[in-house]
């Protein structure tokens, strides 16, 4: 195929994953919806009853596990179309699909897609599955609206440290990504467990595993993704801006936000070590950094000119 | 915590508390909390280290607020009071943290483990089994399962017998690398700021420049660097070269590609050798890097004075504001006869008339281009003695050719040349390249990497390292032995009962039985 062709097929792709993500988004809320009369050990009460007329709220409960699969298999089915879409990306313009706005918004949807699967696969995690869909068919929509065609690279980022620097800072994204939704699912859990009485604990909320467990996995991933995040931004980049700039760190607005971001989540496990701090209050932390890490591929792209060329 | 309660004023008391404070983990995260604030206004507000221009630009813009910003440290935040006193302040409480934790775990390291308590069901995960195999074989299978855990073994009444282990002590170790690691990277970067320097300096197609402080566009350097350590190498720039994704494609004007070739002497006296300089791929000189951080055009002008002499004949460095290089520039003709010439204004690699008949340069690369500058005459004001700078024309003793109500104009293409008011001429002979160059030495550069990079290592091992506990009771009871286990974290986490069972499993295994199930 000409590069011309590969543009298309990719541009396609890209299009055809935003919608297939966002349809996975659509069945991940049915999956809530349906589960909103069920009480949590459903399945135990009818076991035994083997034989008995299905009730509604058995059908409500196979419903829901229905559009809980589709949600799953349409969000593997949308990153093998976004996979095949960043790679022809890449073999359109000859280099990493990951040199501007519009790719980095692609590839880092595709990180966060792999992170998840990996991780329903290990932790069975689908749990999250509504928030990153939902987040990831945004940052598709909104990579839209600052696609620029495919070319070669501006002279600042033709380094081999592009492909380190980066790809860190999508892997410990994806990985804050999944954390985050981890934390809100956490506090709203929380908080449902503390004020809900026992009897009314019916829908999605008492499915999911119980807050003690979702706050070991928010604090596995962020454990996973601070030490990658402190290489790609505090080791990788600043060796990279020695290279390019003559000076490993000049306080330039991304490289201001990056170490935000580090400072947050560094106080994130703190936090997590701290009485009285431990539980909500690290989970607002967590939240906080990773607006941080947002604004600072959206904010500080869109609106504060530095010296990073990858915003234009 | 007891470090919570108000303290009684004796100053001593006062002062342990306050330092326990300091050093508390509620202190370290409120102070990391506080840097990321601090760290904020540094990014929305441009900032005189990194670039002087905006601020001034700043300035201009927000007339009214720019000055109390100012005084509030807005525009050097990084090295402003309030952001110094935040960083001082964490640094102490990391190291009034490490160091006191530091003798816990030396403490620790040659301590033995922990007594079994008295009631297992007590902790967090605990299980029970018979087997038939004696109180020593036991003792022997349990120590081979803990594997390299520290185990320490007491022998109690006959027939009896206690194992305590501990693991996951490089925990803590890591732990400690890490944040001593903070400390060393903060070090290494002020030695580096300290005796470092970073200067950048403008050099034209066929001109050379000299590491000399006279030869710098700007220069900054720290407190304990002096002018005479500059290290006394030389280069000439050949060659400029600047590639632009052509007109007409997609992203025309996006640059490709820059480069600079030319010569260097490493010291006077020493031989001379070529460069080849692009973004990226700076060139060392004895522990002097000299980057590529910037290009743009250098118009040849020539100047003819009233008289017929030619006064000024040499490239002018005009510097690019967009991306499309529309560029600005001053000509200071300080020899001209009978009064002094000085010229601002403007060079376009591409012109092309905007929307309300100014001409813009629409292309990075030089197409079209068009040189229009404005006129003045009078003194210069270069003999006052205070440095001023070539970017800069001072029009306070000067007077500008007028042609109406409008500034007196020239305007020229390349080869082309124009009649100025007072009888002289300008020529504009030929265009050249200019690189701009950062010259910069941070001394001990590789102390925060390294410093960094232990600190991951530490961090990495102080993340997936499980301190752990475990506990084996053995009793004899008749023909049977009664074997109790537990386990406990120091870092409490969910998956200590599917440990257990799993320690169990190898366990049995070793005592040579796998059928029998706990109890
Ligand atoms: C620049 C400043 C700092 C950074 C970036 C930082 C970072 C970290 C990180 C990433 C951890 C997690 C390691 C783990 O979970 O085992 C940690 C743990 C810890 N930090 Fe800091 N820290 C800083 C300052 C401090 C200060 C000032 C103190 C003193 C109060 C401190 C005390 C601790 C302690 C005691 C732990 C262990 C918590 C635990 O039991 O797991 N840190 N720090």
């Amino acid at each position: 195929m000409t590069a011309a062709q590969y543009e298309q097929f990719s541009n396609y792709a890209v299009a055809s994953a935003t919608g297939i993500l966002a349809l996975a988004f659509v069945a991940y809320v049915a999956q809530w919806g349906f589960a909103r009369k069920i009480a949590p050990d459903r399945e135990l009460v009818t076991a035994g009853g083997a034989g008995e007329a299905p009730t509604a709220e058995d059908t409500a409960s196979e419903r829901s596990d229905v559009a809980g699969g589709i949600g799953f298999s349409l969000t593997g089915l949308a990153w093998l179309v976004l996979l095949a879409g960043v790679i022809a990306r890449g073999l359109s313009a000859e280099r990493v699909p990951w040199g501007n706005m519009y790719e980095f918004g692609c590839a880092a949807t595709l990180m966060a897609l792999t992170a998840y699967i990996v991780l329903v696969r290990m932790w069975a995690i689908d749990w999250v599955g509504p928030i990153i869909t939902g987040f990831g068919t945004v940052v598709l929509g909104l990579s839209a609206l600052v696609f620029v065609p495919p070319g070669p690279l501006v002279p600042a980022l033709h380094s081999y440290w592009l492909v380190i620097h980066v790809l860190g800072a999508m892997i410990s994204g994806s990985a804050f990504l999944v954390g985050a939704a981890a934390s809100v699912l956490y506090l709203v859990k929380a908080r449902a467990e503390r004020t809900t009485p026992e009897e009314d604990r019916v829908g999605f909320l008492w499915r999911i595993p119980p807050s003690a467990k979702i706050d070991q996995v928010a604090y596995r991933v962020h454990a996973f993704a601070f030490p990658i995040w402190t290489f790609a931004a505090l080791i990788a980049g600043p060796i990279w801006a020695q290279y390019a700039w003559g000076r490993y760190w000049g306080w330039d607005p991304k490289e201001v936000w990056a170490f935000i971001t580090w400072v947050v989540y560094a106080g994130y496990l703190h936090a997590r070590a701290t009485a009285g701090w431990k539980g909500k209050a690290a989970a607002i932390i967590a939240l906080i950094g990773f607006a941080t890490f947002v604004f600072n591929f959206v904010g500080i792209n869109l609106f504060v000119s530095g010296m990073h060329s990858y915003a234009k | 915590m007891s470090s919570n309660a108000v303290p009684s004023l004796g100053r001593r008391e006062f002062t342990r508390w306050f330092w326990r404070q300091l050093t508390s983990m509620r202190t370290a995260l409120f102070l990391l909390l506080l840097l990321a604030i601090a760290a904020v206004p540094g990014s929305l507000v441009p900032q005189r280290g990194v670039d002087a221009r905006a601020v001034e630009a700043y300035f201009l813009d927000h007339p009214k607020s720019a000055p109390t910003l100012d005084k509030l440290g807005f525009f050097s935040v990084y090295t402003s009071p309030w952001f110094s006193a935040v960083y001082l302040l964490l640094m102490i409480s990391l190291i009034g943290c490490i160091v006191p934790r530091s003798f816990v775990y030396l403490r620790a390291l040659r301590a033995r483990p922990p007594k079994a308590p008295r009631n297992f069901s007590r902790l967090p995960a605990s299980a029970s089994f018979e087997t038939s195999a004696s109180v020593d074989e036991v003792v022997a299978a349990g120590r081979r399962t803990l594997g390299r855990a520290r185990v320490d073994v007491v022998e109690g009444e006959p027939g009896t017998a206690e194992v305590s282990a501990e693991r996951g002590f490089l925990r803590e170790a890591g732990n400690l690398v890490f944040h001593i690691s903070v400390v060393v990277v903060l070090v290494g970067v002020a030695v580096g700021t300290l005796f470092g320097y970073r200067g950048s300096a403008i050099v034209t197609e066929g001109q050379g420049f000299s590491n000399s402080l006279t030869q710098y566009d700007e220069f900054g350097s720290g407190s304990l660097f002096k002018a005479d350590q500059l290290p006394p190498f030389s280069l000439k720039l050949d060659t400029f070269t600047a590639k632009f994704q052509p007109l007409g494609s997609q992203q025309a004007g996006a640059p490709r590609l820059f480069r600079a070739q030319g010569t260097y002497t490493a010291k006077p006296g020493a031989g001379e050798r070529t460069f080849d300089i692009t973004v990226n791929h700076p060139l060392e000189i004895n522990g002097t890097s000299v980057f590529l951080v910037g290009q743009g055009y250098a118009p040849v002008l020539k100047v003819t004075d009233a008289n017929g002499e030619v006064v000024f004949n040499e490239p002018v460095p005009f510097l690019p504001n967009d991306p499309s290089y529309t560029s600005t520039g001053v000509v200071k003709v300080p020899d001209a006869e009978p009064e002094q010439l000085g010229f601002q204004g403007f060079f376009l690699p591409t012109a092309a008339s905007g929307a309300n008949g100014a001409s813009i340069s629409v292309y990075p690369a030089a197409a079209n281009p068009l040189l229009g500058l404005f006129v003045w005459h009078g003194d210069l004001g270069l003999d006052g003695g205070t440095p001023q700078s070539v970017y800069i024309l001072d029009k306070s003793k000067m007077k500008q050719y007028m042609n109406g109500d409008k500034g007196y104009r020239v305007s020229l293409q390349p080869g082309q040349s124009q009649k100025l008011p007072n009888g002289g001429t300008i020529e504009f002979t030929g265009l050249k390249q200019f690189a701009r160059f950062q010259i910069s030495s941070s001394p001990g550069v590789q102390v925060p990497l390294i410093g960094i990079i232990a600190g991951l290592l530490g961090l990495v091992t102080s993340l997936t390292i499980k301190p752990r506990r475990t506990w084996i009771r053995a009793r004899r009871d008749g023909s049977r032995t009664v074997v109790d286990v537990a386990v406990l974290d120091r870092v409490p986490r969910d998956d200590l009962p599917a440990d257990l069972d799993d320690f169990l499993e190898r366990f049995r295994e070793a005592l040579g039985e796998t059928e029998e199930k706990a109890r």
